[in-house]
């Protein structure tokens, strides 16, 4: 008998026997995700007529790339991803001073981190009146003596997006501070003592020394949050703005769902989905990146 | 001595009081959402219209009463528990064995179906969300729960086996072949030993998706479209609809949704950052 390359773990009486355990979990997967991305492709090139479905090959692409509405919600994706090195660098200082505070720092960390466990619907309803034209915003500008600044956050087409990014950091900073400050508690002490030693002032021992260590949490980080801005956002936009005002905070997610339960034309939708799909397959190497472990690196 | 030492920490105190100051700012602002949201649920409408920041004075427990009353808040709420319980134990035991089966056995297409879901964790919903609204209805599960306990089962399984493979690779090898060696068969290996000495894992894995589930609006917005069957999420934003000027009453009604969770990290902080950071921190 050849000796198999490697030493298998377990001795197997059957070969089938890991592709047994594998099913129950291969068929949800070919439910949920393989069945309708195939689906996708295949919808994309039908249209719903009175007569019934025909199929009309690229049209519906051709008229999702001259639909302006389009353009304005990959843009509003777009926008949003900005709200990413924002949350980042503001995960990051508060992390740090969590790191060298210890007096409070589990009381600290367990309030920032409160808002990751809210339900979006429940804080985009409350962010609705804490923006609105007499929410505590507006009332805090009022009292302040800058009352010419108030706006009406979530119902002007310049403010809605910056608004929603705000909401956004609002509740997805949290997961970034508690991430860090893991990060930070497992570095060696060592090398920080040493740079104090050396005479480096906290500024230089950040930047030489702690955020070196920590690229592999950041890039984490960074490529979760990416993912959310283009794949998640959904509810922020559902509760908060309805995609308005007209389609001012319409995002990918939105505009595929209005297109395929309000509007009706799941041509159209399934067209959109396409779009939205090869633009996160961009994705799918960045988090290859992150979650880097392979099953051999596993093994070891 | 003493008197030696007292300047340094006179200074070391002094120092931190401009930390603290940014570390006060910033639990302000992640508190003051939810303050908001507790004042107002035990306002009258009137009182909300009076002070819209200030405590809730007169304090009153009509809109919890007329929440729990008026829609259908405890139904929705029973819902939410079915499908969260449901998905949750569907998923588990599915990634489970799957994990196991990655963690522990060499075969053809391992490493094919390992990165298959580190890939599918990326893909959106959305894209999802069509041909499974169309395959429900075609299989007449439209509007029932079992619709979205599959959806979500499958949403969460990618993220599920991933964490469970890495967790299952670092227990002891030499465990499961002096079992082997025993005579126990390999699902006996996988009840017996793995899952006992998974524990920590499962739990902190259960915690996060709970989470996950408890909290969808998109899925549950689209496949639970009568009263009936809705959950918690789609159910609230129904809520909004139906007593739009009643902001007292929409915030009571948030605040039930809330609490299960809220309680769930109150009891279980540690495994919520466990979960959270397992994957990313090496």
């Amino acid at each position: 008998m050849p000796n198999p390359p490697a030493q298998p773990k377990i001795r197997r009486r059957n070969p089938l026997e890991p592709y047994l355990y594998l099913a129950p979990a291969t068929l949800f997967i070919v439910i949920v995700f393989v069945y309708p991305i195939i689906e996708i492709f295949h919808s994309s090139l039908l249209q719903n007529t009175a007569s019934g479905i025909k199929t009309i090959g690229l049209a519906n692409y051709r008229l999702v790339v001259q639909d302006p509405v389009f353009l304005d919600a990959l843009g509003n994706n777009g926008k949003l991803l900005l709200s990413v090195p924002i949350m980042t660098v503001l995960a990051l200082m508060i992390a740090i001073l969590l790191f060298e505070n210890t007096r409070g720092r589990i009381i600290y960390r367990g309030i920032i981190f409160l808002p990751y466990i809210l339900a979006i619907p429940v804080v985009g309803q409350t962010f609705v009146y804490l923006l609105g034209l007499n929410g505590i915003l507006n009332t805090l500008l009022r009292g302040a003596g800058l009352g010419f600044l108030t706006v009406d956050w979530l119902g002007s087409p310049t403010w809605v997006i910056p608004s929603i990014s705000l909401v956004i950091i609002y509740r997805e900073m949290g997961f970034g501070v508690v991430l860090f400050l893991a990060r930070l508690m497992s570095l060696e002490k060592e090398t920080l003592e040493a740079a104090a030693i050396d005479g480096a002032n906290w500024w230089q021992k950040h930047v030489y020394v702690t955020l070196p260590q920590m690229s592999a949490v950041i890039e984490f980080f960074v490529v979760v949050e990416l993912i959310t801005m283009l794949s998640w956002v959904f509810s922020y936009v559902f509760t908060m703005t309805g995609g308005g005002p007209g389609f001012a905070s319409t995002v990918m997610e939105f505009y595929i769902w209005e297109h395929a339960f309000a509007f009706r034309s799941p041509g159209i939708a399934s067209a959109l989905a396409v779009f939205l799909l090869l633009i996160t397959s961009v994705l799918i190497a960045l988090q290859f990146r992150v979650r880097r472990t392979s099953l051999e690196e596993v093994d070891r | 001595m003493k008197t030696a030492n007292t300047p340094a920490r006179i200074r070391s105190f002094l120092s931190s009081i401009p930390k603290h100051v940014v570390l006060i700012l910033f639990s302000v602002v992640a508190l003051y959402p939810v303050y908001y949201m507790f004042v107002t649920a035990f306002k009258t409408r009137a009182g909300w219209l009076h002070d819209q920041f200030g405590l809730p004075v007169p304090f009153t427990f009509q809109n919890i009463i007329d929440a729990m009353n008026r829609g259908n808040i405890p139904l929705w709420f029973g819902n939410s528990l079915v499908v969260t319980f449901a998905s949750l134990v569907v998923s588990t035991i599915v990634s489970a064995l799957a994990a196991y089966a990655l963690a522990r056995f060499h075969f053809v297409g391992r490493s094919f179906y390992y990165n298959s879901m580190i890939g599918l964790m990326v893909i959106p919903p959305a894209v999802l969300i069509l041909p499974l609204f169309v395959l429900m209805v075609n299989i007449g599960l439209i509007n029932t729960l079992p619709s979205v306990i599959i959806i979500y089962s499958g949403l969460v399984i990618p993220f599920s086996i991933y964490l469970l493979v890495s967790f299952f690779k670092s227990l002891p090898g030499e465990l499961f072949d002096a079992a082997a060696i025993d005579g126990c068969s390999n699902l006996e290996i996988f009840f017996r030993i793995t899952l006992p000495l998974s524990t920590p894992a499962v739990v902190t894995l259960v915690v996060v998706n709970a989470l996950f589930v408890w909290n969808e609006l998109f899925v549950a917005l689209v496949f639970l479209q009568n009263e009936s069957v809705k959950t918690l999420m789609p159910g609230l934003t129904l809520f909004k609809g139906h007593f739009t000027n009643n902001e007292p009453l929409i915030m009571a009604g948030s605040l039930i949704a809330t609490i299960p969770m809220v309680l769930l990290y109150l009891f279980g902080q540690r495994l919520f950052v466990e979960g959270l950071v397992a994957g990313a921190v090496k």
